[in-house]
Order: C-alpha cells, then structure tokens, then sequence
C-alpha cells in the first residue's frame, strides 16, 4: 500500500453545532442551511465565495447536494455528498482535503444535518438498506439497537466487559453533556440509573442508546494561507483513514476497518496514541467506543474494559474522551452524529470549547464508525487534528 | 422450556377482535427465493455457479468472485448461535404486540452468518437446526429451532407466528361426503384441533364416510358449495369461528373435450371446483381475515386440495384439469387478498387417488386418503403455502420446474398411429 501524501497546508476552521432538538418541523435543508450559515458567519465569508460543498445526510428526500446548491443559492465548483453515516466527518475531511491541495476548491463547507419529525425515524429505517429489509428487519425489527445488541452480547461473551464497563462510557459522557448547552440530555446520569434503565434490546438499555433528534454540524476547510489571511483560528490535519467492508469474513463484528490502516494513520501523524489530549469516538453505543479504543492502538483487542476502568473520561480527565456528551448524551441529529466528534474536536485543538474545554489541548483523535448495512458497521475513518492557530 | 398451550377461554363477543398487524413484507428480487423454498418448506441459500461461494444475504453478484450465475440449493440445516438479543423496543406494531422478540446471530454450518428468529428453548451458544418459514407477511424467514426437538417446542408464541398449527383451532371440512374427509378429521384431531365442523351437501343421499365422522364427534352441518344462499347461511352461523377453512369439495369426471361431446360435466366442474372456491372465499373470506390476530385460536389458513393437473393438463382427465387450473388460479388471486391481513393460503397438490372412484383405471402409485390427510397436517404445522403429496405429483412439480413446455409435450403424447 502507497503511503498517502501530506495534509500539509490544509486546515479546518470555523466549527459550527445548532442546538439540537428532540424533534423538528423543520427539514434537513432548514438544519444544514442553518448550520451553514453559522460556518460562514464565523469565517466572515459570504455564500457566494464558497466554491466547495461536502454534504451528509439521510432526510434530504428527495433531494441530494445537487438540489441543495439550488435551494440555497450556492454555486460550488466541486460538490460531494457522502452517505457514510457516522464515518462521514473523516472522510469528508480527506476528499475536501485533497481538493484544496489540488486547488480544486478554495473554500469547502462541510456540513451533516437531519431533521426529525415524529415519524421519521420509522421511516428512515423502513428504507435503509436492501440487506437490512431483506435479513434484518424481519427479525424483531428492532433496527439498530438489535443489531448492536447482537454484536455487545458476542463482545461482552468474548472479552468479558460487563454493563459497568460500558456505563462508565455512558456516565462519563452525560457529565461532559452538562457543560454542553446544545445538548439533548440535561440531566446527571448515574452508574445505578444507567444499570436499572429499561431494557431495549438485551444487553443493550436505555442509556446505551442514543436518541434522534434534529440539529446540524459544520466546518470549513481551506488552506493554511486563506484561514491566516482571514485571521482565524483553525486545526491542521496530520493523518487521515478510512475503509469499507473490512473483514468481511468475521463471523460477527468484534473489530473495524481501523484495524487496517491504524499503523498508517499513527505513522503519517508522527505520533501515537499516548500522545492525544483528547479522543472522539463514534458512540452510537458504547461497545462500539470500545472497539475504536483498541482498534486505534491503545489498548489490545478485547482490553478496553481494562484500560478505562482506571481513567477518568471527563473534560478535566486523564482520558478526556466525547468531550461535548457525544451522541449518547448530546442527542443524535442523524449524520450530523458523524459529525458531532469533528467539530467538537476543531474547537478543542483552537481553544474554542467553552465549558467544555480541555486544557491545552493539542491533539485530538477523532474516529468514526457507520452505516450497518446488515449484520456490522461497513464504514470506518480516523483523523488526528493538531492546533494550528489557538482564538 | 415452553409452556404448554392451554385452551383459549371462550370469547368475549362484545370484545373487540385486534386488528391483524404483519412483519414487514418488502424483499429485494433476489431475497424471494428464499421465500419461494421456504414456501416448500425448504432451507435454501444463494450458490455461485462459478466459484462455489454460499452467501447471505442474497445478491445480485457473487461477493467471492463477482460471477452473476446462481443456484438455489438446499442447505444443511446445522448452525451456531453465536450472538443474541431480545427486543423489547420496536417501531414496527407487529413486533411491539409480541415484545419481548428473540433474535440472534447464526454461524451456519453450510458457512455464512444469518440472522435469524430464535426459539425460546435454545441455550445461550447453544447448537441450533434452521428452517426456513413464512412470516405472517407471507415472506420467508429463517427460524433457529433446537438441534433435539424439545417438549411442547411448537406451542412458542414465535411458533404460532410461524405456522397455522391445527392445535386449538376450529376447522371446517367444506365437504363431508369427500372420500378424503374421515381420514383428515381424524388427522386434525389427533393435531389437536379444538373443534371440527363438516359441510354436507343433499343430506338426504346416504353415504360411507358419514358413520366415522359422527364417530369422531365432528359437527357436520348443511352446506352445497353450489348454492350460494346455504353457505352464505353457515358462513352466518360458524363463520366467525372458523379458523382454518379445508375445501375438500371436488367433481371429478374423465374425459377430455372432443369425448364428453357436450359441457354438462365441465359446467359441474366448474360449479363445484371454481365458483365452489370463489362462493366460500366470499362467505369466509372477510371474517377469517379480521381474525387473523385474535390469539391461540385465530384464524389462520385457507387450504385448497388441487390435482396436481392444475399446473399442467393430464390425460384422460383433460377438462377436469381445466377446472383444477382454473382454481389454483383464483387461489393465487386469493392469496394477493389475503395476504394484507397474513391469512395463509395452503394448496395441496396430489396425483391420483386411491379413494376417489374415477382414478380407478389408473396405474399406481396413487395417494391413500391417510396420506393426503398427514400431509395436510403436516402442511399446517410448518405454515408451508404449496405441499405436493405423494410421487405423482412431487414428480409433476419436479418436471414443471425444469421445463414446462418438455412436461407439456410429455403430458399430451399422440399415441404411435399404424
């Protein structure tokens, strides 16, 4: 495998999260254009100077990017959409990355965004993908909270991690939400509450899912010479994964795509796991932080219950990890959960976190997991972020 | 282990009967072959002609070798649970009205990983037998059941969704002067069946099997599939606790069009065995379709005896086939009626008989009324929509499947002239 080019002279800026409600009237173009355009004020840049256009979304029917430039007055000269769910941030920012280096595009939004009516979660699932309808649904139509239950009990039968384990993550986050004013979840979460919540789908209960709600994330992307120009803070980009379909062989998922490419991303970032600041997983259940824990190098397969249980996951933490209360206690406003690390991680690294804010952070890993196809996540990306220019 | 299935208590008439709900029913093409094994009760799965490779779930191109060539072939039924979950949370009704849902994570011997429906009486990682049935949507869907069949392992709720078990259920026989109908009363109530009702056309008429039906204790009650007004009149009476419907009300003749000379015989035909079928779909249909979820003795199938003649002309019974044909194309139709409430329609397919009079110059093999009534049985228990009983008519279906036209051409040979 070639090894990838240099990030160099590529930055994002301009990290933008709307408030996220548990359900809107509004739709997806309302949350992206939204979004959007809190991106672009931050920049002090007008839409008509955006020539690049990075789209993930799951409640645009019928429309795409392409109906999107229309709807909102934009006219891009490189357009993406990017279908990957929860990966969709990592590998947003490597195609955008790659245009501004390419000179492709000079300024790139990238933005995820979904509403959500009352009913809208049935229905997204109703047609999500042809695997799912032929040979999952059938089955108790229990949509993601089964499938992910599947792959907790085959975890926790393997490894050995108990629901304590995984309510730590949970825990942990929902004190991060707290200081999050955008959140869903206001209130405290105890280990004894998240142990006797409901039960969803054994192993998995309340506090192991997320809930759906509407809201949208944003960021630009551009070159170091136009943020500098511009006068704002930003991250530099120093490594950058992604793949699909890893292991199709596994019987049942226990590990991702970052599997394969791990040493990639820790080798063109010139460093390791011991030296971020901060993690953002994709936590769309907390198995699923655990796998990335140890998929990315640092802990071995099957030890991440081990390695958490003496960290403290909070802002002020050793392991400061989600560190906005992520998607279990921030709320997941469709694809824009695959964006809520990325952001989130651009105003750590530029001093931008407010409340949040880990001190002197750095460095900042962000990973993302997406789109069960039928029986796994198909979808993997990992960046790491550097500070380039603190606020 | 299951509980045992106890009896219903008798039914509040002034309750609201529940609406029937059903799983999902949308399938890409390729997933319906799945279906139409497990409509045979078959076990199949998606083999690439080129490479070999089995996958799940069903393609359009081979995942190993890219090839688009496939087969569908039986597959061995072992498996490994390797993962489970109970649902207690689904935005689907069908489910929420029976949460908690066992589903789990299979390896299967034959090598792919499935999903699949999760009795309740296997251990956890436990050695699994899998079978393909039909969902209440009339999908195919494949149902993980104990290696050993356990006690009462067919009185499971999920088990009930996924068969019309006679076991409870009140069962009409549409025509008690059939030669057929002592042997599949006795058949149901060795299954279990709570009650048997039996039409009965010119009660006048004497006839054999009268004396074992009273024997057996079945109900037998006026009815002539020809008379519009007499089953509309027990449809009034039984209609609502009719459960599973068996039309065994058949007129067979020999004969082909050029030998009967004139249409009195197919007109009978066609009195008995289609507008038969299309009077008691009309009388019953409705009503069995609203009790589709009204619990343990809900209603559940609609059972056509069809001669295996249906799917292609047989001599010397050439316009009976006609008739025959022409039933098993208004089952189909009712099939796309039912199918919105999840009322099964099960056809039985059979060559000739021993018991009907007419097949009496025919060669053997021929199927024994204790034969067809098992099968019947049988065909109920596994939820199973086409049951082809006997060598007869598993060798028609068998040849149908191959090539239609070579069977027809077969089926209406000349005879070597001088």
């Amino acid at each position: 495998m070639a090894r990838p080019a240099s990030y160099e002279g590529v930055v994002l800026t301009a990290p933008f999260s709307t408030a996220y409600q548990r359900y809107s009237q509004d739709t997806a173009h309302f949350w992206i254009a939204t979004a959007l355009r809190g991106a672009l004020r931050s920049a002090g840049l007008k839409p008509a100077e955006l020539d690049g256009f990075s789209v993930s979304s799951f409640t645009l029917f019928p429309d795409t990017a392409v109906g999107l430039t229309q709807h909102l007055g934009l006219t891009p000269r490189w357009l993406d959409h990017i279908p990957m769910g929860g990966a969709s941030a990592g590998v947003a920012v490597r195609r955008a990355a790659r245009a501004i280096q390419a000179g492709d595009a000079d300024y790139i939004a990238c933005v995820a965004g979904d509403t959500n009516h009352i009913d809208s979660f049935r229905q997204l699932l109703s047609s999500f993908s042809r695997f799912a309808m032929d040979a999952s649904y059938p089955y108790g139509y229990g949509g993601p909270n089964a499938s992910f239950a599947l792959l907790t009990d085959r975890y926790m039968h393997e490894y050995g991690a108990t629901r304590s384990d995984f309510g730590r993550i949970c825990v942990a986050q929902r004190a991060n939400a707290l200081k999050n004013p955008n959140a869903v979840m206001k209130k405290p979460l105890t280990l004894d509450q998240y142990l006797s919540a409901r039960p969803i789908a054994d192993p998995i209960a309340l506090f192991d899912c997320v809930m759906p709600c509407a809201g949208a994330e944003a960021f630009l992307v551009m070159s170091q010479d136009s943020a500098e120009k511009r006068g704002l803070p930003y991250a530099t980009l120093s490594a950058a994964i992604e793949r699909h379909n890893a292991h199709p062989d596994d019987p049942i998922q226990l590990r991702g795509g970052w599997t394969l490419d791990v040493d990639t991303l820790w080798d063109q970032a010139g460093c390791g796991p011991q030296d971020m600041d901060l993690v953002q997983t994709y936590d769309d259940y907390p198995v699923i932080s655990m796998m990335q824990i140890e998929d990315l190098g640092f802990c071995a397969k099957g030890r991440a219950a081990d390695f958490l249980r003496d960290k403290d996951m909070t802002t002020t933490g050793d392991f400061p990890h989600n560190t906005s209360g992520g998607q279990l206690s921030g709320g997941q406003a469709g694809a824009a959960g695959g964006f809520i690390g990325m952001v989130e991680a651009i105003r750590q690294v530029t001093g931008q976190a407010n409340d949040t804010q880990v001190p002197d952070a750095k460095r900042a890993l962000v990973s993302g997991f997406g789109m069960i196809n039928f029986d796994r996540g198909l979808c993997s990306s990992a960046t790491v972020l550097e500070t380039g220019m603190r606020a | 282990m299951t509980t045992p299935l106890q009896p219903p208590p008798k039914k509040d008439p002034q309750k609201r009967s529940t609406a029937p709900t059903r799983p999902p029913e949308m399938r890409s093409r390729a997933a319906m072959h799945l279906t139409a094994a497990a409509a045979e009760g078959r076990f199949a799965l998606q083999c690439c002609l080129e490479c070999g490779a089995v996958q799940y779930p069903p393609r359009d191109a081979c995942s190993s070798c890219l090839s688009t060539d496939f087969e569908w072939r039986d597959m061995p039924p072992g498996g490994t649970l390797l993962a489970e979950t109970t649902v207690h949370a689904s935005p689907r009704l069908f489910y929420r009205e029976r949460m908690p849902w066992r589903a789990g994570t299979v390896q299967l011997d034959a090598g792919p990983t499935v999903l699949a429906h999760i009795h309740e009486d296997i251990a956890a990682h436990g050695r699994v037998r899998i079978e393909a049935r039909l969902d209440q949507a009339g999908q195919g869907v494949l149902l993980a059941l104990p290696e050993t069949p356990t006690p009462h392992q067919e009185d499971a709720p999920l088990m009930r969704a996924l068969s019309a078990d006679p076991k409870h259920r009140r069962i009409l026989i549409t025509d008690a002067r059939s030669p057929h109908t002592p042997a599949l009363a006795k058949a149901l109530q060795d299954a279990g069946a709570a009650m048997i009702f039996a039409g009965e056309p010119e009660s006048w008429r004497p006839y054999p099997g009268r004396a074992a039906l009273d024997a057996l204790g079945v109900e037998v009650l006026p009815m002539d599939v020809t008379d519009t007004a007499s089953v509309q009149k027990l449809a009034g009476e039984i209609g609502g606790k009719t459960d599973i419907l068996i039309n065994t009300a058949q007129m067979l003749r020999p004969g082909g069009v050029l030998e009967r000379g004139d249409t009195a015989f197919a007109r009978d035909e066609i009195e008995v065995n289609y507008l038969g079928l299309m009077r008691l779909a009309q009388a019953f249909g409705p009503g069995m379709c609203a009790r589709v979820s009204d619990g343990v003795n809900s209603a559940a199938a609609w059972v056509n005896l069809l001669s295996v003649s249906a799917m292609t002309n047989a001599q010397p019974f050439g316009v009976h086939s006609a008739s025959q044909a022409g039933a098993y194309s208004l089952s189909q139709s009712l099939r796309a009626e039912f199918r919105p409430s999840g009322l099964r329609v099960m056809n039985l397919f059979f060559g000739p008989t021993e018991a009907d009079d007419w097949y009496q110059p025919l060669p053997p093999p021929k199927v024994t009324t204790n034969a067809l009534a098992r099968a019947v049985v049988d065909g109920l228990q596994r939820g199973l929509e086409d049951v082809w009983c006997g060598d007869i008519a598993q060798d028609i279906r068998e040849r149908f499947r191959r090539d239609p036209k070579v069977l027809e051409r077969e089926m209406t040979m000349g005879g070597d002239g001088p």
